[in-house]
């Protein structure tokens, strides 16, 4: 596992190889940044066909709560754009079992379908990427 | 930046986007279509409206491929694939059907 911003080193070896991407999301979806981000990384990397896999860990799970109101902070809610992954071929989300515990949510308050992992398991799926990046 | 029809302003953006996607109506799409150099047919209206939609559920504009993807599942495999979007938007399917769509510049667009 090594940690990269990816993008530059995909130039020089685009002949066919594809690497396990790990994108980490922590944070609330508003507020800051980051998801937003993310996001659009994410979708701009499905035009490489990478191997690419999703996780949502901490208040990153907020990210993917059903019914995100924002009108009153004015700013775009963007998180019908998660169901949008499909389409892009982007089928691997995966959220933190315990972070979701501690929220009181479980994967029926989410707006797509994830695979839920513990810790443990967490731990190994990110010990097979090759790249893992972190917002 | 911006254009005028029949006393509505539209706003754009350097590229010539509309800003607001909200205020995207017919007019807009035939004025966009126009300085596009494309002439809208039946077929065209098929292709804004599903992009359209396609906005309106997902909050973003698809790239290419997810476009032509999506239309073939839609519309039927005749119309989803490159060479019959090409034919309708010479100039990249994604970034000119978007414009006359009233949508943002699609990410990840290459």
């Amino acid at each position: 596992m090594t940690e990269s911003t990816g993008g530059i080193e995909m130039e020089e070896d685009m002949s066919g190889t594809v690497k396990k991407f790990a994108f980490i999301n922590r944070k609330a979806p508003y507020g800051t940044i980051y998801a937003l981000e993310s996001l659009e990384v994410v979708l701009i990397s499905a035009a490489f066909d990478q191997d690419v896999s999703l996780v949502f860990a901490d208040d990153g799970v907020y990210q993917l709560k059903k019914g995100q109101a924002t009108k009153a902070v004015g700013m775009k809610n963007f998180s019908p754009t998660y169901r949008a992954l499909e389409g892009y071929d982007i089928e691997k989300l995966y959220v933190e079992k315990s972070s979701l515990d501690e929220r009181g949510l479980t994967p029926d308050d989410l707006i797509v379908d994830v695979e839920v992992l513990d810790s443990a398991e967490m731990a190994a799926l990110l010990e097979e990427q090759d790249v893992v990046m972190s917002f | 930046m911006g254009f005028e029809i029949n006393g509505k302003t539209y706003e754009t953006d350097e590229e010539g986007y509309l800003v607001n996607l909200a205020e995207w109506d017919e007019e807009a799409a035939k004025y966009l279509a126009v300085e596009e150099k494309v002439e809208m047919t039946e077929s065209h209206w098929e292709v804004i409206n599903f992009l359209r939609e396609y906005y309106n559920d997902y909050q973003i504009a698809p790239a290419v491929r997810v476009l032509t993807k999506a239309i073939g599942k839609k519309l039927g495999p005749e119309k989803g694939n490159s060479k019959y979007l090409y034919e309708l938007f010479p100039y990249g399917p994604a970034k000119q059907a978007c414009k006359i769509a009233g949508l943002p510049k699609p990410t990840g667009c290459i």
